[in-house]
């Protein structure tokens, strides 16, 4: 849900047009083979992990690649949920936000938390996870991975692990997902 | 009551105040319970905190007594971060003949978002919000008219507890365990708000009210509610899925409208020897406070289906929701001029 036109717009107001597609399922499945590769090789134990995905559009990412990781690596992943609805930064200037469930089970002290998106924006999101993620303890590293980077950043923020960095203009809208990923343009139903 | 009376629905109290729950759609309140799902999983976190109403002011304004409603609604807004005023009218210029009119002005002046507010006189929500279009006020109880956020705590309490009995959640269960269910609301109807509340709220989630009451207690105008009367309270045992038992409100003078409290109680108190007679997994509710061994039988108090302390707990979640909802929104009034 990093994508800020779909988070900010109510669901029920806006719908997302593809005009082309950007990456096929293998494509993005090649993506996070390699993203878990590379998380592998970054972090030497991999029992610290715990992989994190942000409500709504990195959940089914972050569940993809926790499997990734799990096969690689023999260990059984933790794995959380996280809505940042409440730890935003603009809730006034926008209507209410759809808020989705937020499940992370364990202390993150020492521990070392993947964040999961979808797309990689103005980095608000990200922030506002951060926030977020101070609220169960100080973990030992926070790593960013997204399955697209389109740039136009508002704030000090990069991804440590990316899929795809496709550059856009701001009129475009992404829609990223495990079947692949589309670029095109929302519009008012 | 204005039951039929012509008003605008809405489908989201987003950006709007919580006044009564007539105009609330059966949308709106799917979407403030789901929402208080969220916070009940904040408050179940060990930092039970939130910034998502950082930099906001919320005025309580408690013209009357309570105790778990003004505890609940400060809870709720501390939790989302906001700053919260409460107006003491024992010690305050209220006490001095300090007209609502002005009480409001110099709370308005101080640059407050948000009014919750508990009044003696029905309708003096309704009254601020005029005063003051820009605030946000959220009724806490006003005279004998609406208590909204009881009847929705309550409604949200029914729902958990049913969704966890069908193994589902309650924001996976939307409305859908309310279609059908049985419920009867017993005692003294005529001064409660909350009765009112909970009514509208049962109701327009799809399920059945029968409310039973001496006729002294019977508000005039039940006729018009859409609820069914009971005349006997032991014949309608067995019927209710949830029993609603509402506080005897001697304050307002029910002393003078029934006989004598014995007497009430061997009619209309949940009894021991009544709580027998439900089906073992009737469900059992009450505002509070409770007159123990009145309305409500001690040892039925504490039973397993009696979901007071739940309800109590679920009140801040309820609240939380209510004043994200209300203040995060854009405010439909504001939104020209900003």
């Amino acid at each position: 849900m990093a994508e800020r036109e779909r988070r900010h717009a109510r669901p029920r107001g806006v719908i997302f047009v593809p005009r082309s597609q950007l990456l096929t399922e293998d494509e993005v499945e090649r993506a996070l083979r390699r993203m878990a590769h590379e998380v592998v090789e970054r972090n030497d134990d991999p029992r610290t992990l715990v992989v994190i995905g942000l409500q709504t559009g990195g959940v089914p990412i972050a569940e993809r690649l926790r499997d990734i990781l799990a096969d690689i690596t023999g260990v059984d992943i933790e794995f959380g949920l996280l809505d940042v609805a409440f730890y935003r930064d603009d809730v006034s200037l926008h209507p209410v936000l759809e808020s989705a469930e937020t499940s992370i089970s364990s202390d993150l002290t020492d521990r070392t938390v993947i964040l999961v998106d979808d797309v990689l924006y103005t980095g608000r999101t990200i922030r506002a996870a951060l926030n977020a993620l101070s609220d169960w303890g100080r973990p030992r590293f926070v790593q960013l991975a997204v399955l697209v980077d389109r740039g136009h950043r508002e704030l000090p923020i990069r991804p440590d692990f990316v899929g795809k960095n496709l550059p856009t203009s701001h009129d475009e809208a992404i829609d990223a997902g495990v079947d692949g990923v589309w670029i095109g343009t929302l519009v008012a139903k | 009551m204005d039951w039929n009376v012509g008003g605008e629905v809405i489908d989201s109290i987003a950006g709007r105040n919580l006044i009564t729950l007539r105009d609330v759609s059966q949308q709106a309140i799917v979407e403030i319970l789901d929402t208080a799902e969220a916070f009940a999983e904040v408050n179940a976190r060990a930092i039970k905190k939130v910034p998502t109403l950082k930099g906001r002011v919320v005025a309580s304004l408690f013209f009357e007594e309570s105790t778990r409603t003004r505890l609940s609604f400060e809870t709720a807004a501390k939790r989302l971060s906001a700053d919260v005023l409460s107006l003491a009218v024992a010690s305050s210029s209220v006490k001095k003949g300090e007209s609502l009119r002005d009480t409001i002005a110099t709370i308005e002046a101080l640059g407050i978002d948000a009014v919750v507010m508990r009044h003696s006189a029905s309708g003096a929500p309704e009254q601020v919000s005029r005063f003051v279009p820009h605030v946000r006020v959220i009724n806490a109880g006003d005279g004998q008219h609406q208590h909204p956020t009881q009847g929705l705590l309550d409604v949200f309490t029914i729902r958990q507890v049913l969704a966890a009995r069908h193994g589902t959640t309650g924001r996976e269960s939307g409305c859908e365990l309310f279609a059908g269910l049985k419920v009867l609301i017993v005692g003294d109807l005529r001064h409660s708000r909350v009765a009112r509340s909970d009514v509208m709220a049962y109701t327009t989630l799809g399920a059945t009210v029968r409310v039973c009451a001496p006729g002294t207690l019977l508000p005039v105008d039940v006729s018009q509610w859409p609820v069914e009367v009971v005349e006997n309270f032991d014949d309608a045992l067995g019927w209710a899925d949830v029993v609603g038992v509402l506080r005897l409100q001697k304050e307002r003078g029910t002393g003078s409208l029934v006989p004598s409290l014995g007497e009430f109680t061997r009619t209309h108190g949940l009894t021991w020897e009544r709580a027998r007679r439900l089906s073992p997994s009737t469900l059992i509710t009450h505002p509070g406070p409770m007159n123990r061994g009145v309305e409500i039988d001690s040892r039925v108090a504490d039973l397993d289906v009696a979901l007071m302390e739940r309800q109590v707990a679920n009140g801040v979640p309820i609240r939380m929701s209510v004043l994200y909802l209300s203040l995060a929104g854009r405010a439909p009034e504001r939104s020209t001029d900003e």
